[in-house]
C-alpha cells in the first residue's frame, strides 16, 4: 500500500506542475490574441517598406524584426493567433462534438445506425482531403467560418472511429451490465457510464488535433482556399516566411514558435485532464 | 517412492533452499516489501504447498525463486536460492548470471500458471509451442521434437494427441489448455514444477482431472512441486509440507497433517476456520451462520454470531416461479444469414423460491445458471417459458412494470470490481438504483440512505467519497452488496457473488448475505459452483448440467442422498480440506460436453422424477438416448 500512496504523491505533484506551466502557455496566447487590438491597434498591417527585414532584438520598435514588407513581426504573430486558434480550437471542439455523438451511437446502438454512421465514415474517410476542400470551399465560398466548417466535417470521423471502438469494449465490461440490471436507463447509461470512461482518449485526440488544425488553415490559405490571405495568421505566416527562411529566418521562426507552445501548453492541459478525470491515477491505457 | 528419491540426491540434502529471501518493488521510500525474510526446502519428488491469500506474497515468491521478478520490477534485496541438481554443481540462483539461468528455466524448473490461455501464444500450434522448448533445451531437431511432443500430450492423457499437435489453443478447452501447460513444462523432465495456483481457473471436475495428472506424473517422474494455492481443499490433496504465508512473511510451516490437525499460529488457525468443509453440514436441515475468526492487530477473534437460518417460509406462495425457462443464443450463421447453430444455454427448466429463501443454482461452466439469472434480470431475453414474480407473468408485463421489477430483483456478480464504474465514487453507485427509480429526491436523504447501507455491509459512512480502486476486494464485494439493497429488493441472484474472494473474506460475505438475509426477510438465487459455499447457504439446491437441471431438493437431501449420477460426480470432485481423510481413487474422466447445437437437433429434455418429498431427478437412461 505504501507503494501504491508514495507513487501517488509524486503522481499528483507532476500532474499540478503540468497543469501549471499548460495554464502559464496557453494563459498567455490567450491574453496576448485577445488584448491585441489595444496593443497593436494597426493590426499588424503597417507596412514601412525603409525598415524591411530588421532582424530580431536590434530595434526597440520591432522587438522580433520585421518581415519583407517591413511588418512588425511580434505585432502579427500576436495579431495571427487570433485566426489560428478561432480555427485551431473552435473546429476541434466542433468535430468532437459531432463525432463522439455519433460514435456514442454507433457503438452502443449498433444495429442499422452503426451501419449507415460507419460506412459513411468509410466512405468519407477514402475521399482525398484536398480534393473535398477545393470542391467545397469552391462551392461554399471562403471565410473564417466555412474553413472551420469545413474541418469539422472533414474530422468528425476521426472521433466518431476512436470513441466507437471504445464503446464497443466498453459495452460488454460488467460495470455497464449491472446498470442495467439495476435499471438504468439507455441515455443514463451512456451519458454517466460510458461517456467519461472514453473521455481519457477523447481528449489526447483534441489536444494533437488543435495543433494540426493550426497548420492545416495556412494549408488552405495557401491554396487560396482559406482566410483571406491578407489578415494575418500564424500558418499564413509559416508560408510567407519559407522563401526568406535562409536570409530571414525570424519572418518564420517566431509565428511557429507561437504554435509549437500553444501546443504544447494544450497539450500539457489535455494530459492533466485526462489524468485528472481518471480516478485511479493511471495514465495511458 | 523412497528409493526414488535415493537416487536423485543424498537423503536429507534438499533439491531447493530458499533462505531469508526478500523481495521488493518500486525504490526510495515508495519501495514495497512483497516478501519478507522468507525460508523453506524442497525436497527431492516432494510437494511443498505455499499457501496464502491474495497479497500474502505467495506468487512474488514463486517468481522470485525462476528470478522471474527481474521482469515484473521486482528486485530480490535479501537472501539466497540454493538449487542442487542431482548433476551438476549446486547454484545461487540470485546471484547466477542470467545464461545460466536462461538454461535451468524450462530444463531444471519449470513452471505452470493460473491461466493457460495467456500463458500460450495464440498464433502458434500446440505442436510448434511444445517442440520449441525441446528444440532449445535439447537441441531435438523439429521431427523428433514433434513426436517427443505427441508422446508428451499423451502423457497428460489427451485422447488424440496426433491431431491436437496441429490445433491452435483457443480450439482447446481450458482443462485441455491447461494439460497442455503441464505438458510443456514436464518436456525436460524438470527437477523441479513450480505450479501457480493452476487449477484455480477450472471447473471442479476439470481441477479434479488435472490434481490427479499432476500427482501421477510426480511418483513417475520423481519430480519435486512448489504448489502456490489459496485453496485448502487442494493443498490437503496435493502437498507433503506447508508453508503459510500472512502480508509477505512465513507464518508457519510444517507437514501436512500438522498444519491442518494443529495450526499453531493464529492466522493458520483463522485460516482453516473459514474454509468452507463438505459434509460438515450433515444432519442439519437448515442452514447455520457461524462465527468466523479473523486476525484483528495480531490477535484472533471472533465475529458473528450463530444462528440456524430459518428465514425461509414455504406457507406463503412463492416469490418466483420459473416455468419451462428456455434460452438459446444463435451462434454460426451463413453467409445469407441463416442461423445454423444455437447454444442451448437453458432448456425447459422449471423452479420456484420461497420468500425468506436461499436457493442455490449449481453447475459449472457452460452449464446455463448464469444465464437463468441474467434472464431473470432481464439482461438477456428468454426463447420461451413464463417467468411469474409474486404471482405475475413477467412476459406480460408493460414496460414500466418491467422496471419496477428490476428494482425488486437485484443481481450481484463475480467481480466486483469489475460491476463498478471505476470513474464514480461508490457512493455515487450506490445511489444509483435510489436515483434510476425515483425512491428519494432529496439529495440529503439519499446521501443518508447511502451512509445507512454503507453502515449495513461493515463500511463506514465517509467511505462513499471513495473510488473503487481504493477498496479491497471484500469491501467493494460489500460495496456492491449495499447497491443491491439500495432499491430494498425482495430477491436478490448472487451470481458467483463469493468465489473470487479469499476463504476469510469468503466466509465473512456469506455470513453477511445470512444476516441480511433473516433482517429483511431476502430471498437468494445463489449462483455458484463451490458445493462446499452451496452446503452452507442454501436452503435448496438445484444441480446444472448442460441447460437443464438435474436434481433439485432441499440441500440435507441433495448432499446427503444424491440421486443424480452427475451430482455424485460434482460432490466427489470438490477437494476435501482434511488430509487424513483417504483420498478415494476417483475416476472423473471427459470434459464437459459444449452445448451448441445444429439447428433441429433439439436436445432432449430430461423427464424428472420425484424420489422423495421435494427431492425430484432427472432420468438419466433417457438423457443418454437424448445424447446418443
Amino acid at each position: 500500500m505504501a507503494a501504491a500512496e508514495g507513487a501517488r504523491g509524486t503522481r499528483w505533484q507532476f500532474t499540478s506542475m503540468e497543469l501549471v506551466a499548460g495554464l502559464v502557455l496557453t494563459g498567455t496566447m490567450t491574453l496576448a490574441v485577445l488584448f491585441s487590438p489595444i496593443l497593436f491597434p494597426d493590426g499588424g498591417e503597417s507596412m514601412d517598406l525603409t525598415a524591411r527585414l530588421i532582424p530580431p532584438f536590434q530595434s526597440s520598435a520591432h522587438l522580433l524584426g520585421t518581415d519583407p514588407l517591413g511588418r512588425d513581426v511580434l505585432a502579427r504573430v500576436v495579431v495571427g493567433g487570433k485566426i489560428s486558434l478561432m480555427v485551431g480550437v473552435l473546429s476541434v471542439i466542433g468535430a468532437v462534438i459531432l463525432g463522439t455523438l455519433v460514435g456514442l451511437i454507433a457503438g452502443y446502438y449498433r444495429g442499422i445506425a452503426e451501419i449507415l454512421l460507419m460506412r459513411f465514415a468509410d466512405i468519407q474517410l477514402a475521399l482525398p482531403f484536398i480534393l473535398i476542400a477545393i470542391m467545397f470551399l469552391a462551392i461554399l465560398g471562403t471565410g473564417i467560418d466555412k474553413v472551420i466548417f469545413f474541418m469539422i466535417v472533414a474530422q468528425w470521423v476521426q472521433y466518431a472511429r476512436l470513441v466507437r471502438g471504445s464503446v464497443l469494449a466498453l459495452r460488454d465490461r460488467e460495470f455497464i451490465l449491472s446498470a442495467r440490471a439495476i435499471g438504468v436507463g439507455n441515455v443514463r447509461i451512456i451519458a454517466q457510464h460510458i461517456l467519461p470512461n472514453v473521455l481519457g482518449p477523447i481528449v489526447i485526440l483534441m489536444t494533437l488535433n488543435v495543433a494540426n488544425n493550426i497548420l492545416l488553415e495556412s494549408s488552405l490559405t495557401f491554396f487560396g482556399l482559406g482566410v483571406d490571405p491578407l489578415i494575418p495568421s500564424w500558418g499564413g505566416m509559416l508560408a510567407d516566411g519559407r522563401t526568406y527562411l535562409q536570409s530571414a529566418w525570424w519572418v518564420s521562426v517566431f509565428p511557429g514558435l507561437a504554435i509549437m507552445f500553444t501546443v504544447l501548453g494544450l497539450n500539457l492541459l489535455g494530459d492533466w485532464l485526462r489524468d485528472s478525470l481518471d480516478p485511479t491515477g493511471q495514465t495511458g491505457q | 517412492m523412497s528409493d526414488h528419491i535415493a537416487k536423485l540426491a543424498p537423503v536429507g540434502e534438499p533439491l531447493l533452499s530458499v533462505r531469508s529471501l526478500s523481495v521488493e518493488f518500486g525504490r526510495g521510500e515508495g519501495a514495497f516489501r512483497a516478501v519478507k525474510n522468507i525460508s523453506f526446502d524442497v525436497q527431492p519428488g516432494k510437494t511443498l504447498a505455499v499457501v496464502g491469500e491474495s497479497g500474502s506474497g505467495k506468487s512474488v515468491t514463486s517468481l522470485a525463486i525462476m528470478r522471474l521478478t527481474d521482469y515484473t520490477g521486482g528486485r530480490i534485496t535479501t537472501g539466497e536460492v540454493i538449487f542442487r541438481p542431482s548433476k551438476g554443481e549446486t547454484l545461487d540462483l540470485v546471484t547466477a548470471p542470467d545464461n545460466r539461468l536462461r538454461a535451468i528455466r524450462g530444463n531444471d524448473i519449470a513452471m505452470i500458471f493460473q491461466e493457460p490461455m495467456t500463458s500460450l501464444n495464440p498464433v502458434f500450434t500446440i505442436g510448434n509451442q511444445i517442440a520449441e522448448t525441446l528444440t532449445l533445451h535439447e537441441g531435438l531437431n523439429a521431427r523428433d521434437a514433434l513426436s517427443r511432443a505427441k508422446a508428451l500430450l499423451q502423457k497428460v492423457r489427451l485422447p488424440d494427441a496426433a491431431t491436437l499437435l496441429d490445433r491452435y489453443p483457443h480450439q482447446l478447452s481450458g482443462g485441455m489448455r491447461q494439460r497442455v501447460m503441464i505438458a510443456m513444462a514436464l518436456a525436460c523432465n524438470p527437477k523441479l514444477l513450480i505450479a501457480d495456483e493452476p487449477t484455480t481457473a477450472l471447473d471442479v471436475t476439470i481441477q479434479a482431472q488435472i490434481l490427479n495428472i499432476i500427482r501421477d506424473l510426480q511418483q513417475e517422474m520423481g519430480t519435486a512441486v512448489i504448489f502456490i494455492t489459496h485453496d485448502m481443499g487442494v493443498v490437503a490433496e496435493m502437498a507433503d509440507d506447508v508453508v503459510v504465508m500472512w502480508k509477505g512473511e512465513k507464518v508457519e510451516e510444517a507437514p501436512v497433517r500438522q498444519i491442518f490437525a494443529a495450526p499453531e499460529h493464529p492466522y493458520t488457525r483463522a485460516l482453516l476456520s473459514a474454509v468452507p468443509r463438505l459434509g460438515s453440514m450433515t444432519g442439519q436441515p437448515l442452514p447455520k451462520r457461524t462465527p468466523v475468526m479473523v486476525i484483528e492487530d495480531g490477535a484472533p477473534k471472533q465475529i458473528g454470531d450463530t444462528h440456524i437460518q430459518d428465514t425461509a417460509d414455504y406457507t406463503r406462495p412463492p416469490i418466483l416461479e420459473v416455468e419451462k425457462l428456455t434460452t438459446r443464443f444463435d451462434v454460426g450463421k451463413t453467409f445469407f444469414g441463416r442461423v445454423t447453430h444455437k447454444v442451448h444455454a437453458v432448456e425447459e427448466v422449471s423452479f420456484e423460491i420461497f420468500p425468506g429463501e436461499t436457493l442455490a443454482l449449481v453447475g459449472e461452466s457452460g452449464s446455463g445458471k448464469s444465464t437463468i439469472g441474467r434472464t431473470l434480470q432481464q439482461l438477456i431475453e428468454p426463447t420461451s417459458g413464463t417467468v411469474r414474480f409474486n404471482g405475475r407473468d413477467m412476459g406480460s408485463m408493460n414496460p414500466a412494470d418491467r422496471r419496477k421489477l428490476k428494482q425488486e430483483i437485484q443481481y450481484i456478480f463475480q467481480d466486483p470490481f469489475a460491476s463498478l464504474d471505476p470513474r464514480h465514487t461508490i457512493g455515487f453507485s450506490i445511489a444509483e438504483p435510489i436515483v434510476v427509480h425515483s425512491l428519494l429526491d432529496d439529495r440529503k436523504a439519499i446521501d443518508r440512505r447511502v451512509q445507512e447501507l454503507l453502515e449495513q455491509v461493515g463500511l463506514l459512512p465517509q467511505h462513499a467519497k471513495r473510488y473503487p480502486h481504493e477498496f479491497s476486494g471484500g469491501q467493494r464485494q460489500r460495496v456492491c452488496i449495499a447497491r443491491a439493497l439500495a432499491s430494498n429488493p425482495k430477491l436478490i441472484i448472487a451470481d458467483e457473488s463469493v468465489s473470487a474472494l479469499d476463504v476469510s473474506i469468503q466466509a465473512q460475505i456469506v455470513n453477511l448475505l445470512m444476516e441480511l438475509q433473516q433482517q429483511k426477510q431476502l430471498s437468494y438465487l445463489f449462483i455458484t459452483h463451490d458445493m462446499a459455499v452451496v452446503e452452507k447457504i442454501s436452503h435448496r439446491v438445484a444441480v446444472m448440467y448442460l441447460g437443464q437441471i438435474v436434481e433439485i431438493g432441499t440441500r440435507q437431501a441433495v448432499f446427503e442422498n444424491p440421486q443424480h449420477s452427475y451430482t455424485r460426480k460434482l460432490l466427489a470432485a470438490v477437494p476435501i480440506a482434511d488430509p487424513a481423510r483417504e483420498r478415494a481413487k476417483r475416476l472423473i474422466e471427459g470434459e464437459i460436453p459444449s452445448a451448441v447445437r445444429a439447428v433441429g437437433q433439439e436436445p432432449l429434455v430430461h423427464r424428472i422424477r420425484e424420489v422423495e418429498p421435494g427431492h425430484w431427478v432427472a432420468i438419466e437412461a433417457e438423457a443418454l438416448r437424448g445424447a446418443a
